[in-house]
Formats: C-alpha cells, structure tokens, sequence
C-alpha cells in the first residue's frame, strides 16, 4: 500500500509534528519508499515464531514500591520553559 | 618529548604511575588539541574547568598514594547523548536547547568515579540517528582523516564527535552509544576501536534513549586494551536501569595476552554482497588469514535472516524512538514554540525542534504502531527479529566469534547519500544484526583502502563473552599492525 499526503497529514498529527503543506508530497514519497522496503519481511515464513520481547534472556525484576527520591521541585523544574510557582505550565485546555 | 596526545591509555597509565606525566598536564595538552582542531566540529561543549579541575583532584589522589586504576586522571570525552549534571546536554537536537540536567548518567558517573577527566561533550547525529553526523544540529563533524582526492570526510555516525577526537589527538577516548552501529562504524571510518558490549553490560540510565531495546554505551579508544580498560569502568549492575544485567563484571583484560590459538572463528556467508567493493572483501579474507596463521580455526557459517535485519531494524528502532521521543513535549525541558491550544503548541513545537531524520524516522513508527497496522509491521519485525537472534544462537553452539567487516565502504565525502534515506541506512548493514540479537561485538581498525582510508574489521561474540570478543579483537590487533593518524 502507498501513503497519501492525508495520510502523512494524519501520521504528523498523531505524532504532535507540525508539517508545512508543501512538504506534505514530498515527505509521503520518502515515507513510501521507506516503508516499501521495510515490507520485505513480508517474504520471511514467521508462523509459529514468537515476537521478541526482550534482547537479554532474563525476567524483569521487581523492586521495593518505596519511594526512593523525591521532594526536589527545583531540579524539577529547572529546564522548564515556563512555570508558574511549582507548576510546569501549558496552554488554556480546559473552556 | 613524547607527544601526549597520541598515547594509549594503556600508555598514559604507565606514565601518570612512573610520575613522568601529571593528569593535569594530559588534560590541558589535550585541550591544546581542542582548541587546535576546533574546525572538525567534533565537540558541541567543551568543558576545560571541569577538566582542569579533575585533573587536579586526580594528581592530588595519585600524590597521597590514592590513585583509583588506570582510568584516573585519563582524558575523555563524552558523548553528548549522556546526561551530565550542570553541563549542557543536546543529543545532536534542537528540541534540547539549553537542557541543563540535574544528574549525570550512570555511566558517566562511573567514570568520573574512577577518575576519568571530561574534556566536553562531543557531537553527534540528532538523536543518535545517522551514519554520517551529518544530521546534527549542530553541524557535522568532519573526519579527521582525508582520501587522496582531499575531500572533506563524514566520520561515521551516530558517535562521529567521539570517533574524531580520539583519532585526531583530542581526547585519548571517547564514549559513544552504539544502537544499530553507532559506535562501530565511526570507529571503522575512523580508524579506531569501537566497542559495543551486550545489551545489558551497561547501564542505560541518564543517556537519552532512542530504542531502548538496542541502545547500549560503550567505549571508542585507540587500542582494544584501552576498550577492556575503558569497558571496565564503565559496566556493571545498576537497580536504575531494569535492563541492566544483574551479574558481576567479569576482568575484560583476563584473556587479552592468550592471543587466537584454538579460537573457533564463523565467517557468515550471508555477509559477502553483491557490489561489495573488491577491497572490504579482500580485508576480510586477510582477517580470517591474520586469525589462522596465530591458530584459530575459521569456518565458513550460516546466518539465513541476516539480508532481514536491516529493514527489521527499520521498523524497531524507529517504533521505539516514537514512543521515547513523545517526552519532548515543550513542557518540561528544551525548546518551546507556542501555539493556540496545547496540542497546536506541542505540532510547533516538535516540528520546529526535530530534524529531518528525526520527524522521518518518528513519523515510520508512529506509523508501524498505529491501529490496523501494529501486527502487519511492528509485530512482524519483532517475529523476525526472534529469527534474527536465534540464527546467532544456533551458530554460537560451534564457534566463539564471528568475523565479519565492519562497514561496506570506507568514509564517504559530506553531503553524499544525503537525499536517499535507505542508501544512508546500508551503511549499517554489517552492523545492525548484532544489535539486533543484543550480542557484544567490536570494531578492530585493519587496514587502508586504496584512497588511504581506515576500514574496520569486526568481531561478534556470545552474550556477554565480552572477554572472549577483547581476546579475538586483540589477537586481529596485533596481527594488523594498524597505525593510526600522528
């Protein structure tokens, strides 16, 4: 299958990237051909093969639920753009 | 008199030990050499007080009797994808503008611990993406090394800043990150080593994440010794990263000096390909020539999937990166472009702040993992990358290592390969299938192709037999004879 420009428009959307109108071509043709050579797998028999979840052969392991850090706000908010007292800040979401 | 930034660590250590050299005098010859090459572009922050300043408390140490091994007082640099508390951190991105974090990465720590010196933060790809470090937002890194024709070189990529530097004198090694061959390849284009360990030999706590099922630190030094060295201080357990390997770090250096006697050596067949240049064949054949004559044993191997693992890579890794990079939101760090409603200022934001590659590369696994087409692309590649890794398992069961190239050119000139994105990706081609089995594998420089540029040889081992990998590396090493640039 081939992408169309709403297609791009819509996979911009769903990941939050503003794109300009007349690169909407332009990057549907580069996402084509991308994906068009991804699909090879397509050619690999893969029935009955597990997907791989995990590289290392190992459980996950499950740690104390305690607290271990916290109560710095400062550090916290250091690299924000904009706050407001201790709060991060965004646009008006709520009528 | 010596010229100090050509030593190994291996070297340096001698010297700092016999009292012949101070650690301060290795940091400021090599923020001489920063200063000097400043025109490669290789570091986006150079950090000369906190140099200075280690090197100090490093004499100091060394002057009571409290020297910690042979990383103290050693000139490094550090690649700007590790977060370093109050020193600048980009990830080769806009979107990370003035990004001043509060803590440092575990590996990072690790070897400020055994102290080692911080020369500044090197360049890199945009997010660790690229085989060039030409998609840095910072501009690219030019290789130190040039061809006969006198073209300005790409160093390789992501890990190019880091690759440079410690080839043209700048720093005496490097940490780089390696996702799909990210250390091994600029170390191949280079002419130095690059080590990847197994996924899980380091911790990836406080490095920025691009696939965190492939991404893993590792050390980029002058001599494989230096990588075991280098390895050492950089690994082991950490409770902050799930993912990191509960087990003891083994002594990297314990078989360095048994040289290749008995070493069973697989040559994957699938690896030879069609318009290889004639000349990364020919340095194979001599690798596998160099490993028998010092006795190993070298058979020809089957990796059936390995034509898969790049497209598989192409999937994973960019399915990944779209879940890590939906944290750079213009809320709680870097660049911020307001807009009318939140999500308007998150499009303006993250437009204005990703690259090319980046918005790419996003946009493919935002793709792959949206409704109706999770099974057919991302679940797909994962079946195929189980494949991928059990073709390495069943091949382990007779060998110990897998010789193979590293890349299948030598240095490309910047702006090459620019318009086409997968061109770009063959770069990797060699390189991804280890990263996608999680296995340790290293980057030896070899020789020089017919323009004078350095082509890497590599080696490929089981999990977590990183001693093994260094044995092999060092046996080829010694049988190469490489000299790099003075």
């Amino acid at each position: 299958m081939s992408l169309t420009r709403e297609d791009v428009r819509k996979i911009a959307f769903l990941a939050r990237i503003r794109i300009a109108d007349e690169e909407l071509d332009s990057l549907a043709g580069e996402l084509n051909n991308i994906i068009g050579w991804v699909e090879q797998l397509s050619e690999v028999d893969t029935d009955g093969v597990e997907p791989m979840t995990s590289v290392a052969e190992m459980t996950l392991p499950q740690r104390v639920d305690a607290v271990s850090d916290g109560g710095v706000p400062e550090k916290v908010l250091a690299n924000a753009p904009d706050r407001e007292a201790d709060f991060f800040t965004v646009p008006k979401v709520v009528e | 008199m010596t010229d100090l930034t050509r030593l190994t660590i291996t070297e340096a250590a001698a010297k700092l030990d016999a009292g012949e050299v101070s650690a301060v005098e290795l940091a400021d010859a090599h923020l001489a050499a920063m200063d000097a090459a400043r025109d490669l572009n290789a570091f986006i922050t150079e950090t000369p007080e906190i140099a200075r300043q280690r090197a100090a408390q490093s004499d100091a140490r060394r002057a009571k009797g409290d020297a910690m091994g042979p990383m103290d007082g050693i000139p490094i640099a550090v690649k700007d994808l590790f977060c370093t508390e109050g020193v600048l951190t980009t990830a080769g991105s806009h979107i990370l503008d003035g990004f001043t974090p509060p803590y440092e990465s575990t590996v990072s720590a690790k070897l400020r611990d055994a102290g080692a010196v911080m020369l500044g933060k090197t360049n890199l790809d945009e997010f660790a993406m690229g085989s060039s470090n030409i998609t840095s937002y910072y501009g690219p890194v030019k290789n130190p090394w040039k061809g006969a024709d006198g073209k300005e070189l790409v160093p390789g990529g992501s890990s190019g800043g880091s690759a440079a530097a410690v080839a043209s004198g700048m720093a005496m090694a490097a940490t780089g990150t390696d996702t799909g061959g990210s250390i091994r390849q600029p170390g191949s284009f280079c002419g130095i080593v690059g080590m990847k360990p197994t996924y899980g030999r380091c911790s990836r706590w406080g490095i920025v994440a691009f696939a965190s099922s492939l991404d893993q630190a590792g050390p980029m030094t002058r001599s494989v010794e230096d990588a075991a060295i280098m390895l050492q201080a950089m690994a082991g357990h950490d409770p902050k990263d799930s993912t990191s390997a509960p087990m003891q770090t083994p002594d990297f250096r314990a078989q360095l000096r048994d040289g290749a006697k008995g070493l069973r050596v697989g040559i994957p067949k699938e690896y030879t390909l069609d318009g290889m240049p004639g000349e990364i064949q020919a340095l194979w054949d001599q690798g596998r020539q160099w490993l028998e004559d010092a006795g190993a044993i070298c058979t020809e191997i089957s990796l059936p999937h390995t034509d898969y693992a790049l497209p598989c890579y192409y999937i994973v890794a960019p399915a990944e990166a779209s879940s890590n990079l939906a944290r750079y939101d213009g809320v709680r760090y870097g660049l911020r472009v307001d807009g009318g409603s939140l999500d308007e200022m998150y499009e303006n934001t993250r437009g204005e702040g990703f690259g090319a590659e980046v918005r790419r590369r996003v946009m493919i696994g935002t793709y792959v993992l949206s409704a109706g087409y999770y099974d057919a692309y991302y679940v797909k590649a994962q079946k195929v990358r189980s494949l991928i890794a059990h073709d390495f398992k069943q091949a382990f069961a007779d060998i110990d290592v897998v010789l193979a190239p590293t890349a299948p050119s030598a240095a490309f000139a910047i702006g090459e390969k620019m318009d086409d994105p997968i061109a770009m990706y063959l770069n990797d081609v060699f390189t991804v299938p280890a990263s996608m089995a999680g296995l340790p594998a290293i980057s030896v420089p070899a020789g020089l192709d017919a323009m004078g540029l350095p082509l890497g040889l590599q080696l490929i081992a089981r999990p977590f037999d990183e001693v093994t990998l260094f044995r092999a590396a060092r046996a080829l090493e010694d049988a190469a004879g490489f000299e790099g640039l003075k």
